[in-house]
């Protein structure tokens, strides 16, 4: 039987959630043992060559650009997990909903001390900003969730092999944390 | 003072007269979850995660006194789903951000999600418009962390009685403010007390910020609830 | 006029320098400078020795006190279901054309200010507003044209009102063009009465044979509880307190009810009757008549009969000449709060507190108004305990059904062409209800108002009554016409904005409901997202402290349930899920800010 294929990304996150996956240590080598990555940051695939069972998600969508990538990834995987707090709820970079876009915009690019150039950035290649940070699950279905900032390394561990054995999840106490 | 024999759970135990049910569920080594309840303070039956059932009829175990005979449930399925429930509502109220939090690790309300095993809430985030005052003189209100409990209500008053802390508007808008005369004149324990007392990290004393290491905060390691439970 | 200091000063002394009487004392601030600014919070604070935040929590609770000035003329036009099924919101847009600026703020010199505000108790005459406390009654764009040109010349909001209504509304104390559309009278309340029979056969008795008669005609509460009168009295009775008081519960706040505002204007004497009757039940000397804001325009009327009656000796010392029996009753106006009808919020409103329910035990006959052991009794009820002395309870209770004895005055309106009052016989049937009051196409009736049932067709045949169609008074018809689910909308929207917001269930919960109620309108909802929400319903009311969240998910819950096609037919039936996200929406701000054109390809 083939092995199960994983795709990760980064939407409007840190990429500390892909860091914390790298914490499993030499777990790694089971893992690898256990599955084959397609587009992922970790293996520098850029395009999803074949369709997977797994999809993990670490940020949330900011800009136009983190929504069309959520999208090809609920297209190409079964399923679909949210990692880390940014995917979850926003993060911190929805620490800005509260505040209106323009006002966002005008402290970083005109009236903060530090900048040359003062102007919005407007290249049409550049992704368009959204008015708020949205969670993942607000724009496609998502099929399980893991907490925390960065999600300890024992989560992943776990919460990954209890779905590629089927066996229930199983948390140790703490592992599960928010920050 | 008269003892009160009830049952919580099947399991008989025996009060004080006068004790609500939560009260003398801790003596006895069971834990009902509680929020908003704080000891020392005048409970008020706000958060509703204590809600149990007494003879089939729910109702806060914090301001529910106990009595003869009262059959009580606590910690059955239907409950505690209900009560997580209510622990998810709170965070998608209001603007809990974990990782930016003085409180975290020691937050309750996040000690609340660890304990109920939560992922993440069933509910849509509200992001609410909430504000972060910080132009008082000893401490600082963050709204977006306020969970509405109102110990700083209940718990800080000024010398002569007066109330420190007290609800503005009401709904989902209803809000916590300091009154600035009052909180000015707060001395540096009242204030420290004022932070200790918020479940949440929704009053910071000045000047202070993360205190203790990760791996050594109040929860990191052991649910909440388990220093009652026996 | 005079400083904001003079004013306060001037309210506190009048009113007392006590903090119970905070609610009168803003009152007063309020209606003579148009706001409670920060300087006259702080001066109210001063006088009254509580923290400055306390006086603005109290401020912030209650929809007709403000921080911000509202305008000379301040309009607060009714929102409630009813109201925008007769024509509201064209009115609505007519306010906001001619006095130039929008509802929720003040127009630039500060003349008018127009507000939304739920229910004032006028559904059988909708659309309608309150000016200045004023009651202007089935309006329609060109008449609120007409209102906003005269306050723009700045008449007089009383000389505004061109004709009154009938009976009492037009006594110069009232002059309200608020009609009573009396549609039936019944044996209990509308029956003719003699003023001062209730409470002259009661003196007559011993107070526990006045409990053992009511107890005996199985009265329960007209509020919509329906808990048993005579032992509520007994209870307050029986507690031990230095005091006793009788409270009576004329804050009819739920939407559709307005029943107590006719028998308020019609029956006092029977009302204040009743009051005496409780007092001498209960053993009290004081009776307090908490009257809802709304209804303000009954003040000195009210006011007006109770001194005659203490003229006429059926109330103060000795009253209705009973020796020993000294019983008064004064009347506290609330400040626009649907929670207050709440008995325990309304006793902490009273006290001049934030109308936030209390935790119970202890109960109010336990310890009530002021702390001591009080009985809150409906309008209604009270009333039917005063005829109850007069014609006896076994008289009483021949009426009705098994578990319902006596008459219901019920409030009838919505899409039926005789809106108004309906003294009926507890057991007869919505449908020939809905016949009497031309209401026969009826696909829907809210029974209850809001916190109600949603009653469908299969069940018109049931009976009015506690044990199958239980209502506090309110009926709203709801016709093949009118949009079921903005109906529904409307009802959630009141709770959200009637939550007091204590207890989580309720201040949380009822804004995540109604989120989801607008996902599945905008046809954005799926099979699990109308699952999701009748769970969410069941939390909500299982975890609220009173009965505000109790019932609040009700008006979902009760459609979903006997409506389910309503919703069925607005989801996306087999998807597994639908987003509410709209990419062209959310990146137009950020667009505009930088001045480059959207860029969606593939959404």
């Amino acid at each position: 039987m083939s092995k199960p294929v994983v795709a990760t990304a980064s939407l409007a996150g840190c990429f500390g959630c892909h860091m914390s996956l790298l914490d499993i240590d030499d777990r790694i080598l089971q893992l690898i043992d256990l599955v084959e990555f397609n587009k992922s940051p970790v293996d520098d695939i850029k395009k999803f060559t074949k369709e997977c069972d797994i999809g993990i998600i670490e940020g949330g969508c900011c800009n136009s650009e983190n929504v069309e990538n959520l999208i090809e990834f609920r297209k190409h995987c079964k399923i679909l997990i949210s990692l880390g707090e940014c995917a979850i709820m926003g993060g911190l970079p929805a620490m800005r909903n509260g505040i209106p876009i323009k006002e966002c915009l005008e402290e970083a690019y005109l009236n903060c001390v530090t900048v040359d150039d003062r102007i919005i950035p407007n290249d049409p290649e550049i992704p368009m900003i959204l008015d708020r940070v949205y969670p993942l699950h607000e724009i496609v279905k998502i099929d399980y969730y893991l907490p925390g900032c960065p999600p300890r390394a024992d989560l992943i561990w776990e919460a990954l092999t209890a779905l590629l054995s089927g066996k229930p999840l199983n948390l140790p106490y703490e592992v599960l944390k928010y920050d | 003072m008269s003892k009160i024999t009830f049952e919580i759970d099947g399991k008989e135990i025996t009060g004080k007269a006068g004790q609500t049910i939560v009260e003398a569920a801790r003596e006895n080594g069971i834990y009902i979850p509680v929020l908003c309840w704080y000891e020392g303070l005048k409970p008020a039956g706000i958060c509703r995660i204590c809600t149990v059932k007494v003879g089939g009829r729910n109702m806060a175990a914090c301001t529910t006194p106990i009595s003869e005979g009262m059959i009580v449930e606590n910690a059955i399925p239907e409950l505690e789903d209900m009560r997580k429930a209510l622990v998810e509502m709170l965070f998608v109220e209001g603007n809990h951000m974990c990782p930016t939090c003085e409180k975290s690790g020691n937050c309750e309300l996040q000690a609340l999600g660890y304990r109920f095993g939560l992922l993440a809430p069933r509910f849509p985030y509200l992001f609410p418009k909430r504000a972060m005052d910080a132009t008082y003189t000893k401490i600082m209100i963050d709204t977006n962390r306020c969970v509405q409990c109102r110990r700083c209500v209940r718990g800080i008053t000024a010398k002569d009685g007066r109330h420190i802390f007290a609800m503005q508007d009401r709904t989902g808008h209803s809000t916590i403010v300091a009154d600035r005369e009052l909180e000015a004149k707060m001395s540096d324990d009242l204030a420290k007390k004022a932070m200790e007392q918020c479940p949440v990290g929704a009053i910071i004393k000045k000047e202070i910020g993360f205190a203790v290491p990760i791996g050594k905060r109040k929860y990191d390691k052991a649910p909440i609830g388990s220093e009652i439970q026996k | 006029m005079g400083s904001i200091g003079d004013v306060v000063t001037r309210a506190v002394k009048k009113h007392g320098k006590d903090a119970t009487m905070m609610l009168d004392v803003i009152r007063d601030v309020q209606s003579e400078l148009g706001c409670v600014s920060d300087e006259a919070s702080a001066a109210i604070a001063d006088n009254l020795g509580v923290s400055k935040v306390d006086v603005d929590g109290v401020v912030s609770f209650y929809h007709f006190f403000s921080k911000e000035p509202r305008g000379k003329y301040t309009v607060y036009l009714n929102n409630s279901a009813v109201a925008v099924m007769k024509g509201r919101d064209a009115v609505a847009r007519a306010f906001e054309q001619a006095a130039g600026c929008s509802f929720g703020v003040t127009t630039f010199d500060g003349q008018i200010g127009l507000y939304d505000t739920s229910d004032i108790g006028m559904n059988d005459q909708e659309p309608a507003a309150l000016i200045n406390g004023v009651v202007f009654t089935n309006l329609t764009p060109e008449k609120a044209k007409d209102l906003v040109f005269q306050m723009k010349a700045g008449k007089d909001v009383k000389a505004m009102v061109k004709e009154t209504g009938e009976g009492q509304n037009q006594s110069a104390l009232v002059g309200a063009m608020v009609k009573n559309n009396i549609q039936k009278k019944g044996a209990v309340i509308f029956a003719p009465y003699e003023a001062g029979s209730g409470i002259k056969k009661a003196v007559a008795m011993t107070p526990e044979a006045v409990i053992e008669e009511v107890k005996k005609s199985n009265l329960r509460g007209r509020g919509g509880a329906g808990f048993p009168t005579g032992m509520k009295w007994e209870f307050t009775r029986n507690s031990k307190g230095k005091k006793t008081y009788v409270v009576c519960n004329a804050d009819e706040g739920e939407p559709g009810t307005f029943k107590d505002r006719v028998i308020l204007t019609e029956l006092p004497q029977m009302l204040f009757d009743g009051m005496a009757v409780a007092g001498y039940a209960v053993g009290a000397e004081e009776g307090v008549l908490y009257l809802r804001a709304e209804y303000e325009y009954l003040l000195k009327y009210l006011q007006s009969v109770l001194d005659s009656m203490r003229n006429s000796g059926l109330l103060g010392k000795n009253a209705a000449g009973k020796k020993g029996f000294n019983f008064d009753i004064t009347i506290k106006l609330g400040a626009g709060a649907y929670i207050c009808g709440e008995e325990s919020a309304l006793i902490e409103s009273a006290e001049g507190k934030r109308g936030e329910p209390r935790n119970r035990p202890p109960f109010p006959a336990q310890n009530g108004y002021m702390g001591y052991p009080t009985t809150v009794n409906n309008v209604e009820s009270l009333c039917a305990a005063a005829r109850i002395m007069v014609q006896g309870g076994e008289w009483f209770a021949k009426m009705g059904t098994f578990q319902s004895h006596g008459t219901k005055v019920l409030s009838v309106s919505g899409d039926c062409s005789k809106p108004g009052i309906y003294e009926v016989e507890f057991g007869v049937t919505l449908q020939s209800l809905l016949d009497e009051a031309g209401g026969s196409d009826a696909v829907a009736v809210q029974v209850g108002g809001p916190s109600g049932k949603c009653v469908a067709k299969k069940d018109f045949g049931k009976k009015l009554s506690f044990e199958e169609l239980p209502t506090g008074g309110s009926i709203i018809i709801i016709g093949p016409n009118t949009d079921l689910l903005k109906v529904v909308h409307n009802f959630m929207d009141f709770f959200v904005e009637e939550s007091c917001g204590w207890c989580t269930p309720c201040r949380a919960g009822n804004v995540i409901l109604k989120q989801r109620l607008e996902k599945i309108m905008a046809g954005k909802g799926t099979e699990s997202d109308l699952k999701e929400m009748a769970q969410w319903c069941t939390v909500v009311k299982a975890m609220s402290r009173c009965g505000l969240g109790q019932t609040s998910p009700n008006p979902i819950a009760t459609t979903i349930e006997n409506f389910r096609e309503v919703y069925e037919a607005k989801l996306q039936k087999g998807a597994d899920f639908v987003t509410e996200f709209d990419m062209n929406k959310a990146v137009q701000e950020y667009c505009k800010t930088a001045g480059r054109k959207p860029n969606i390809e593939g959404h």
